[in-house]
């Protein structure tokens, strides 16, 4: 990671020196940490540039806003994020011409709730060592297995492709990050009685306190009128005010995405309140995948997306109601 | 079911949004051929079963519907040619998602009804009305703020 890191500033220096890009969108340390933020830099700022475990969040839609800036920018993408760029590139959001991007090596990056999860606490430093992670406390040292610190979204790694890049910067060292089943606890919960499912939910979405932050942040919702901001949907950016919102807002914001949303983890990753937002997307996107074929949002700039698309010969709405178990 | 005994007889409220080309008028041939059909099947009309957005389905059940039904040209027969192919998918996809959410998926229903159909019409109302009354009143979607 750390040898990633100084390629990058490196190269980043390089393409600021020979005019090529005249900023660099990268991340930098936050008010903790483990709190790194995106955020933009020139030449001289460039010291604060970080890359390392916390880099979890996915640059491509801060590219929106720089793209409407002068000049060529220079954007850092993980394998995972240049699906959402390719994703914006199918969506007219950004201008290919005025991005450059270096594809980044990731090894999957670090949860800090998980950590706390596993009772750690009084956390002031992180390191990694191979497969394990080395954590200072006030408590004194700590250690846990990386794979088991790892954000949701990297357990279930799409694999080191990256799918739009100027160029990439890579170790060319082997390694594996992620395996796990991302539909495995979709089907789990289909699996439950209708009763579970309504407890479940209703358990997680009671949670929400409409901040609102996995809007913000998914490179999917990018319209600039969002439907929760028109104080005539009624559920416009403010708290529930009953059971029933909380629904509301979820399905609508997973609808919206449905079929566009490349399962960055994003929306998961950023909620205060660790509602799994995943299994809302990914359930759309299995049922896309059974239905009308396998789909991944963002593997290529040619496929159109399921919901805006048909053939004649699609199912239809019947086969939810007449799918086996009880009502 | 204990709502039913305190309410006397259970007269579900059924949402019926009909696009204008074909459903509607169907409606409209069910009416003029005198054909029953429950009268607290509320029908809305929309330009083409494609208007209907998810929220207009959610919001109906939030105000107190207990069943919504969506009735569209027969595919292929759409007055602006596709609009029920896309209307099809999103309401597969909305439907499993309410599914999912353990929300009664009989609730919901798609049918394609053409302005000749009108028995067909009065048949769907009348076995929708009839597979809401079984279920009984809504209770896992209502906005209780719409109750007294
Ligand atoms: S809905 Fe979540 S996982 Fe999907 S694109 Fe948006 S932020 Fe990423
Ligand atoms: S980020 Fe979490 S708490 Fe905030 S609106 Fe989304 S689901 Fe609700
Ligand atoms: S006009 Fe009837 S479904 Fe489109």
């Amino acid at each position: 990671m750390q040898r990633v890191a100084e390629m990058m500033l490196e190269r980043a220096k390089a393409l600021l020196a020979d005019g090529t890009v005249n900023r660099v969108v990268g991340w930098e340390m936050g008010e903790f940490f483990y709190d790194l933020t995106p955020a933009v830099f020139t030449a001289d700022g460039l010291d604060k540039f970080v890359y390392n475990g916390f880099s979890g969040a996915n640059l491509s839609k801060y590219m929106i806003k720089e793209c409407a800036k002068d000049g060529k920018a220079l954007v850092f993408l993980k394998p995972c994020d240049t699906y959402s760029f390719n994703q914006l590139i199918n969506e007219h959001r950004v201008d290919r011409e005025k991005v450059y991007i270096i594809g980044v090596e990731c090894r999957g990056m670090i949860d800090i709730r998980k950590i706390r999860d596993m009772g750690i606490k009084g956390v002031t430093a992180i390191r990694e060592e191979g497969e394990e992670l080395i954590i200072d406390t006030i408590y004194g040292e700590k250690k846990c297995a990386r794979k088991d610190a790892l954000l949701e979204k990297c357990l279930c790694c799409k694999g080191q492709e990256f799918v739009v890049y100027d160029e990439l910067l890579t170790t060319g060292e082997a390694f594996t990050v992620g395996g796990n089943n991302r539909f495995a606890k979709v089907a789990e919960l289909e699996a439950m009685t209708p009763g579970e499912r309504f407890a479940f939910w209703r358990n997680e979405l009671s949670k929400c306190i409409r901040c609102n932050a996995c809007r913000n942040v998914c490179p999917a919702c990018s319209c600039l009128q969002c439907v929760f901001d028109n104080p005539k949907s009624g559920i416009a950016s403010k708290a529930n005010a009953d059971d029933f919102e909380e629904n509301m807002f979820h399905i609508i914001r997973a609808f919206h995405v449905a079929g566009r949303c490349t399962d960055c983890g994003e929306c998961s990753r950023v909620c205060p309140q660790g509602i799994p937002l995943h299994l809302l997307n990914r359930k759309f996107i299995k049922d896309v995948n059974e239905f009308y074929g396998e789909f991944q949002a963002g593997a290529d700039n040619t496929t159109k997306y399921p919901l805006t698309n048909f053939t004649k010969e699609d199912v239809e709405p019947s086969i939810v109601t007449n799918r086996g178990g009880e009502n | 079911m204990q709502v039913n005994e305190k309410k006397g007889e259970f007269k579900p409220t059924i949402v019926a949004f009909c696009c204008n080309w074909c459903s509607y008028a169907g409606a409209d041939l069910a009416g003029t051929s005198r054909l029953s059909y429950p009268a607290n099947v509320k029908i809305i009309r929309v330009p083409c079963s494609c208007r209907v957005n998810p929220m207009f389905i959610l919001r109906a059940f939030q105000r107190g519907a207990d069943g919504v039904i969506l009735c569209g040209c027969h595919p292929g027969d759409c007055h602006y040619s596709t609009g029920n192919y896309y209307a099809r998918r999103r309401m597969t996809m909305l439907f499993s998602m309410l599914d999912y959410l353990g929300i009664d998926r009989k609730r919901t229903r798609v049918e394609w009804v053409s302005a000749a159909e009108g028995t067909k019409f009065a048949a769907v109302m009348n076995d929708f009305a009839q597979t809401i009354t079984e279920l009984g009143e809504n209770v896992k979607l209502g906005d209780l703020r719409c109750k007294e």
